[in-house]
């Protein structure tokens, strides 16, 4: 029973790390009808900066604080953000008119520009990565709950239910959705799509920068390649939880971490990415437009 | 002068769509076009709103030349497009869709006033305002359509086919109520296939045909007119 619960704290963490990926990919979906498949190496990158400014530009992985991996997730957040805009301001935007296809393959193309540009400045190899200062495991009733995963688990609840109020509660929101529905009417009402969907890119890649700095302190190293596992996974959560929906990359993430984590433990570890692409196969097969996406086919 | 178009064209790809249309709308008054499907009425609602960008030709709106402006930036000038097929977010609830119709403004005390108004004007819209509008019937989100272009204080709303689809005795109130927030000063492009009930509330009224302007007359002329009444009015 332990071992169960045990598997389940480990699963939600790292199920919350995918999706804080996953609600990138989901939103931008929902905007530009785009998979972004660049995401997980902006998520990479925010490990990256991670690395950069706790280890070179200043010596917090040597006694790592507190109040030094704010600092440090922080500037890998405005990093990213600044990174997102960019992306859609250059690689996406030219592209808007044309066929999506286009786009999809810029996306992959943009994808590779990371990864080898990551290899080309960073190196290949990976490095060790130490921004959360080193604390014993919590121990609640005979399960360890790691403090990585205890500062994971908690982080991610408050990003989500920022994200929760921006998305559901402010102007921005509002229009992010009304975008996502109908981008000509929501013009008609006076919104700015490009800003709209500028702010997207800038909101998923912000929550990816802080998925990559705690992923890379769950397993502590960084290297260039590291975001296409995770970014796989991710968007695997956000079809399974319905792409383009918001609560639906929370849930699909969490599932798919709890799955994940479960099967490694009760079979076997190399299962483990089966098991996420099976998931991807079944729910194509059996309910494509995920757990929570709207069940209509796409709008002509 | 509100909006006067002269000799826009448009083009869909290949397709020409509008031909040299040129009309005018004066501050407070009802203009109607009216015309057969595909006679490229909803084509140059969608240029004056700038949803499309003409070919050729000026659109004057308010002084100025806003050919090729985007959506937007129209918006901030009070001009609103409550589009065809009415174009509500039915993902959004139905105050929320009404909010959106207000997205430029940060009068916020005055949003809330005009919101009230709104459902004060629409009755059946406030017993479901925390609804998503998805759930509206035809007519319910016509009117939602009507009462969030007026959020946006509009000085110049251009409605597309307010009638399609709807019960007649629906189409009666809407069609009052066009009437009514006319009196209230802003000044109204109507779009209708209904052109008996457009013409009735018209002060003037444009008749096109393959995208081009073919016959002009106050609303009460061309309701007289034989070839309207034989295209449009079935006689």
């Amino acid at each position: 029973m332990i071992e169960l619960f045990q598997h389940i704290v480990d699963g939600v963490s790292l199920g919350a790390i995918y999706a804080l990926i996953a609600l990138g990919y989901t939103m931008v979906y929902g905007v530009l009808k785009l998979i972004n498949f660049a995401h997980g190496d902006v998520f990479m990158l925010g490990a990256m900066i991670g690395w950069y400014a706790s280890a070179r530009w200043t010596s917090e992985s040597a006694s790592p604080s507190i109040f030094g991996s704010i600092w440090v997730t922080v500037l890998a957040m405005v990093f990213c953000g600044v990174i997102g805009f960019v992306i859609e301001r250059l690689a996406y935007r030219p592209l808007r008119a044309a066929p999506k296809i286009n786009s999809l393959i810029t996306a992959i193309g943009v994808s590779f520009f990371l990864e080898y540009g990551g290899q080309y400045l960073f190196g290949p190899n990976p490095r060790a990565f130490g921004v959360l200062p080193h604390r014993p495991p919590l121990s609640l009733a005979g399960i360890s709950i790691g403090y990585v995963d205890l500062v994971t688990i908690l982080t991610s609840i408050v990003l989500m239910i920022v994200l929760q109020r921006i998305v559901f509660h402010t102007r921005m929101g509002i229009a992010m959705r009304a975008v996502s529905w109908n981008p000509s009417v929501a013009a008609l009402m006076g919104v700015n799509i490009d800003l709209v969907i500028s702010f997207t890119f800038v909101l998923g890649s912000v929550l990816a920068a802080v998925a990559g700095v705690l992923y890379a302190s769950k397993y502590p190293s960084v290297h260039p390649l590291m975001g296409l596992m995770p970014g796989l996974k991710a968007f695997v959560a956000a079809v399974l939880g319905g792409i383009g929906n918001v609560p639906g990359a929370m849930l699909g993430g969490l599932l798919l971490g709890l799955a994940e984590q479960l099967v490694s433990g009760y079979t076997s570890s190399s299962w483990r990415d089966a098991v996420a692409f099976g998931i991807l196969i079944l729910i194509l097969l059996i309910k494509p437009s995920g757990l929570l996406g709207r069940g209509e086919a796409e709008k002509v | 002068m509100m909006l006067e178009l002269s000799e826009v064209d448009v083009h869909y790809g290949a397709i020409h769509a509008l031909k040299g249309v040129s009309f005018k709308v004066d501050d407070g008054e009802i203009v109607t076009l009216i015309g057969a499907n595909g006679a490229g009425k909803t084509t140059t609602l969608r240029a004056v709103s700038g949803m499309l960008k003409p070919s050729a030709g000026q659109i004057r709106y308010a002084g100025a030349e806003v050919g090729g402006w985007k959506p937007h930036k129209l918006v901030a000038k009070g001009l609103c497009h409550a589009p065809e097929g009415r174009g509500i977010f039915p993902n959004l609830t139905i105050t929320e869709n009404l909010r959106l119709g207000a997205f430029l403004r940060r009068d916020e005390d005055a949003i809330r006033a005009d919101l009230d108004k709104g459902l004060t004007l629409f009755p059946r819209l406030r017993e479901r305002a925390t609804q998503m509008a998805g759930t509206l019937s035809g007519g319910e989100q016509q009117m939602l359509a009507i009462a969030r272009a007026l959020m946006a204080r509009p000085k110049l709303l251009l409605l597309d086919e307010p009638s399609l689809g709807l019960a007649p005795t629906i189409v009666e109130t809407i069609f009052n109520i066009i009437q009514e927030i006319n009196k209230q000063g802003v000044t109204i492009l109507l779009v209708e296939q209904n052109a008996h009930l457009a013409l009735g509330i018209a002060n003037h009224g444009y008749v096109l045909e393959t995208g081009t302007v073919v016959q002009t007359g106050t609303g009460a002329e061309l309701l007289r007119s034989p070839e309207v009444r034989k295209a449009y009015l079935g006689e």
